[in-house]
Formats: structure tokens, sequence, C-alpha cells
């Protein structure tokens, strides 16, 4: 099943690059970047099937980092909506030459 | 693969991976973020289920526990706190027959659960042992995991100690009321 799993995969990525590319909504684009993460993931446990227990212990770590990554990310969120009142991408224009 | 999977096991295989593909595709196309978040959070569980069934079991809990259970709370908390769901969406079922089906759902459930904590398996019905990691019944599901991630990987593990205090500091320092100073 491991070809299975790594088509999965790469469909998942492919629906997290397409919502990171159309929503505009600061968050929907944060969960979506996860989404990708999580599409990664599945490509460490299919392939740990055949070379090994390294790749489980690297989702371990994807999964510490996004949580940080979560935590940072959210909390530069808040900070935006408190500065502008939106989190809507077409808002946030300010480095905008 | 030498040999292929039962047929139990590739029909499950193929549902937790459409409902995937079905979940995640209804989570980029829903307006409401709230939505959104609970479509992935049911992604999640889905990846779990697959997790689990290539023989990672750790990672699967650990994704349920983590993923769908700590970093989408997060997100659905900032969502609430910044009030960004479309009340129009949002309808709470407050109906006659939503709360039956809500009951009747919950007591099949606890029964399901009931009935699993007395049942003697069939051994056809035990779960396997992996194939490739050859020693991992006497060590569990813990143990595969926990032996290269305190030998090999004790730097890179440490590290991520640190990243973990420098995203709490972070997210405190950006996130606070500049007006409080």
């Amino acid at each position: 099943m491991i070809p299975e799993a790594l088509a999965l995969s790469a469909v998942l990525f492919t629906i997290g690059t397409i919502g990171v590319l159309t929503r505009r909504n600061a968050i929907v684009i944060f969960m979506c970047v996860e989404l990708m993460l999580n599409a990664v993931n599945l490509t460490f446990v299919a392939l740990s099937n055949l070379y090994g227990v390294t790749g489980q212990v690297f989702v371990v770590f994807v999964m510490t980092v996004a949580a940080a990554e979560a935590a940072v990310g959210l909390a530069i969120i808040i900070a935006i909506f408190r500065h502008g009142q939106s989190v809507n991408l077409k808002n946030i224009n300010l480095l905008k030459g | 693969m030498p040999t292929s999977p039962p047929l139990f096991y590739q029909v499950h295989f193929y549902l937790f991976g459409l409902l995937a593909i079905a979940s995640a595709l209804a989570f980029v196309t829903r307006k409401s973020p709230v939505s959104a978040a609970l479509w992935l959070v049911s992604v999640m569980f889905n990846l779990a289920a697959l997790y689990v069934m290539m023989g990672a079991h750790f990672v699967g809990i650990i994704q349920v526990l983590v993923y769908a259970g700590a970093i989408m709370v997060v997100f659905l908390f900032v969502v609430m706190l910044l009030n960004l769901g479309h009340p129009n969406e949002l309808s709470d079922i407050r109906g006659k027959w939503g709360r039956l089906a809500a009951g009747g759902i919950g007591l099949a459930l606890l029964a399901q659960v009931m009935v699993l904590a007395r049942t003697q398996f069939m051994p056809s019905l035990q779960p396997p042992t992996n194939p490739v990691f050859g020693g991992a019944t006497d060590r569990g599901a813990i143990g595969t995991i926990a032996e290269p991630l305190f030998n090999e990987h004790l730097l890179a593990f440490e590290l991520t100690s640190i990243l973990l205090l420098a995203a709490i500091v972070g997210a405190v320092a950006i996130g606070r009321r500049r007006s409080a100073q």
C-alpha cells in the first residue's frame, strides 16, 4: 500500500497548495500549511515501512515544529488583527511599494 | 510489496484515504473558518487511522492528541477570539430531532465501548505484529520510536525543547498588548 499512500500524500499536498494560493483569510492559509505538513508526514510514515523507523522519528520532530510554528504564527496574526482589525490578506499591504 | 495485503485491509485503506481527500476538499472550499478548521480535524483523524494501519501506532496516537487535539484547538480558539466565523453559517442544532439524533449516536458509541471492553477477540482479529519491526512486540509501540529518538537523535531532541521554549516566549512577547506598558 506504499504507492497508494504516496499518491494520497501528493494529492493532500496539492490541495493544501491550492488552499494557500486561493484563500484570503490568513488563518485559513495557515491551516492549509498544516495540511501540507500532514501530507509530508504521511510520506515519512509510508516510507518508514521500507527504510526503518527513522521516518517516524522525523514525524515526531515535524509535529513539534508545527506546534511551535502554530503558536508563533497565531500570535503574529492576533497582533496584525489588533493593528488593522482584519486578517484578510487584501488589507495587509503595509510593505507594498 | 511481496504479498498483497488482505482485502479487509485494502478496503479500509482506500476508505480512509478517500475520506481524507474529501475532507481536504471540503476544507479548502468552506467559507467559514470554523467549518474549515473542523474539516481539517477530520482530515487529521483519517490520517491517524492510516498511520495506525501502516504500523506507526505511536505516530497515530500523537497525531490525534497533538494535531487534532491541541494545534487545531488553538486555531479554533484564535478564530473565535477574533470573531471571524460567519454568524449565518454557524447554525446550532437546537431542534428536537437534532437532539434525538445526537443522543442516539452517543448511546450507540457508548454501547460499542461497553461491548468492546468485554469481548474476547478471535485470533484472526488480533492486531498483526509489524513484519518490519520484528522486535516491536516486546518493546511496544513507544519503544520502537524511543530507542532511535534518545540515541541517534538525542541532540535534535534536546534542541527541540529549546525551540519550544523560544516559541512560547516569542508567542507571549508578540501577542502581548502594547498599551499595558
